[in-house]
């Protein structure tokens, strides 16, 4: 989890909401591929078939604004994503991710700044993103401590059960 | 210290509170409403029995009541075999309405509780000096086996609303002028504390509509200092004893905002972001706006002072033909309201279509879904693209008034023109 991380990027805009993330219409749906298969379909439906395995989403700000809805960090994970990067985050939408086990990174700016198709190295120790076609480094803000605590126990699941067995 | 941060500590049994600090908090109510299965799943998965407390969790089947298709049919089946299993007290089957509606209706919500949902709109119990606050499946499936979730203290914003809103202003107005300021992200992970003579003198189901709305800025949780209409609504039902909590004299919010809602106006979020609000009059001015659908419903805009609202303008009129009206109560209460005040005739009188008590159209799921290209102006609380249908449909958020001055004309139209 806490290795570097490293892969193709596709760029999104401001206020993704988990209405373009994970559409109301396929909510009934429980299957993790099968949702994984229609994530970011409120903006494009090809974009899952087309995602760069093991990559990032880089978006604007305040990603997964709307609903609670966690199929929306399940639809990101299965889609291939591994973070994302954006400006801000909504709150439920961070906590979801963190517990799944989906890194949601703040890193201003790089929206603006990366383009589709380029290759980012993440390194979550150090706060930084580089894009590897042109060398060039963002800071990114580092994720809390209890983020951290949860992430290290490879989320949320792994962490209740361990307790619960105790 | 503000009421929040004193609920807060209350409930995590800790001496002191401090900003930014993580709590681990008790939750006296918590609700899974019918689209998360993933709960269940989630309980099941971390190792999860018997849920900790079967007195203060329940299900309510609010998205998918009545089931649409075989998989949600599924999902509330599983769904209501788990509550079976587990002996729930209170179990909120098709036939009650929205989560936010039912709760404190059934008493299980009232001043200085923390109730946690998962469903991002639970800032609406704020209305009753509740904390409420959203949460994913498997946040929720925590809770179930715990009774607990960790929790951030929370910077407090206060948003004072002052004066009397003009006639054809209602609290939809109000919270969506707030949000045009605010923004979509303005409040992200804050709590949002209304205040001012505007919501000293608001009524139970107008505190509702500017609470549920405070997480379209990213509020964790919103609050209001409950009045006497709110004690008197919550004396009647509550389930448990309570304490109203109080914010200390001279408590130093993180950010103010101040707005005189004397001057404001009828208000639209218009396509395709909450955010992107413009007064009704200079969406006009700029030309004719043609609408397919309306919408009168959800947790945001489906009670009985809205129906009001709606069938004060409507009653003894037609919507425009070639157009439809949907109007869902809010819940079974709402509904059996509406029926004795004669409301839901003179709404199918006018042209208009009724539904089950529950969420509606407000998601895309059923009972209204919107075709490509298609207009809705709706009093519901979000307008993203696809929120109520295709990708390709564009949408309105508006009072319920405005909603069905609008649908008389088959074109946005300001309500004050039939007021």
């Amino acid at each position: 989890m806490l290795k570097e991380l490293t892969g193709k990027c596709i760029i999104v805009g401001d206020n993704i909401d988990t209405d373009q993330i994970y559409p109301g219409r396929f909510l009934a749906l429980t299957d993790p591929k099968e949702i994984g298969s229609h994530c970011l379909s409120g903006i494009d439906e090809n974009i899952a078939s087309t995602f760069p395995k093991g990559g990032f989403v880089v978006a604007g700000r305040n990603f997964g604004c709307g609903s609670s809805r966690e199929h929306a960090p399940i639809a990101l994970l299965n889609m291939g994503a591994v973070a994302i990067l954006a400006d801000s985050f909504a709150r439920i939408f961070f906590r979801n991710s963190i517990n799944l086990g989906l890194l949601p990174v703040i890193c201003k700016g790089i929206n603006q700044k990366v383009k589709s198709g380029q290759t980012l190295t993440l390194d979550i120790n150090k706060g930084i993103v580089k894009v590897e076609e042109t060398g060039e480094i963002f800071e990114c803000e580092k994720l809390g401590e209890q983020a951290m605590k949860i992430l290290e126990a490879g989320g949320i699941k792994p962490m209740m059960r361990a307790k619960f067995a105790e | 210290m503000h009421a929040i941060e004193k609920i807060l500590m209350k409930n995590s049994g800790v001496k002191e509170i401090h900003t930014g600090e993580i709590v681990n908090a008790k939750i006296d109510f918590a609700e899974i409403n019918d689209l998360y299965l993933q709960t269940v799943l989630s309980f099941y998965e971390m190792g999860g029995k018997k849920v900790w407390d079967n007195t203060r969790c329940a299900f309510v089947f609010d998205h998918y009541a009545p089931t649409p298709d075989i998989k949600s049919a599924e999902n509330h089946k599983a769904m209501r075999e788990f509550a079976q299993k587990n002996n729930l007290k209170y179990h909120f089957d098709t036939n009650c309405g929205v989560c936010h509606q039912v709760m404190p209706e059934a008493g299980v919500i009232y001043p200085g509780m923390i109730v946690v949902a998962t469903d991002s709109h639970t800032t609406t119990h704020g209305a009753f000096g509740a904390m409420g606050t959203g949460c994913g499946a498997t946040d929720m499936a925590t809770i179930l086996m715990t009774g607990e979730l960790w929790l951030r203290v929370p910077e407090i914003i206060e948003v004072r609303l002052e004066g009397e809103t003009p006639k054809g202003v209602y609290p939809k107005d109000v919270i969506l002028a707030v949000l045009g300021k605010i923004r979509a992200d303005g409040a992200v992970y804050k709590g949002m504390d209304f205040t001012g003579s505007y919501v000293d003198n608001l009524g139970v189901a107008g505190r509702m509509v500017i609470c549920n709305m405070a997480v379209e800025m990213g509020a964790k949780t919103a609050y209001m200092q409950p009045n006497k209409e709110v004690i008197d609504y919550v004396t009647k039902r509550a389930v448990r004893p309570f304490e109203v909590q109080f914010t200390d004299e001279g408590y130093k919010y993180s950010e103010s905002y101040v707005f005189d809602v004397s001057k404001l106006e009828p208000e639209l979020a218009c396509p395709s972001s909450v955010e992107n609000v413009h007064t009704l009059s200079s969406v006009i001015a700029e030309g004719e706006v043609k609408l397919n659908q309306g919408y009168i419903g959800s947790c945001t805009g489906g009670r009985v002072e809205d129906i009001a609202e709606a069938v004060k303008i409507l009653k003894g009129k037609h919507i425009k033909e070639y157009t439809r009206l949907i109007v869902i109560p809010a819940s079974k209460e709402v509904m059996l309201e509406c029926i004795t005040r004669g409301y839901i005739s003179d709404l199918i009188n006018a042209g208009a279509t009724i539904g089950t008590p529950g969420c509606g159209a407000c998601l895309g799921v059923h009972d209204g879904i919107l075709a490509p290209g298609e207009v809705c102006i709706t009093s519901t609380n979000r307008n993203f693209p696809g929120r109520m249908g295709s990708n390709k449909a564009l949408m309105y958020l508006a009072s319920p008034a405005t909603v069905a001055a609008s649908m008389i004309n088959g074109k946005i139209t300001d309500p004050r023109e039939f007021l």
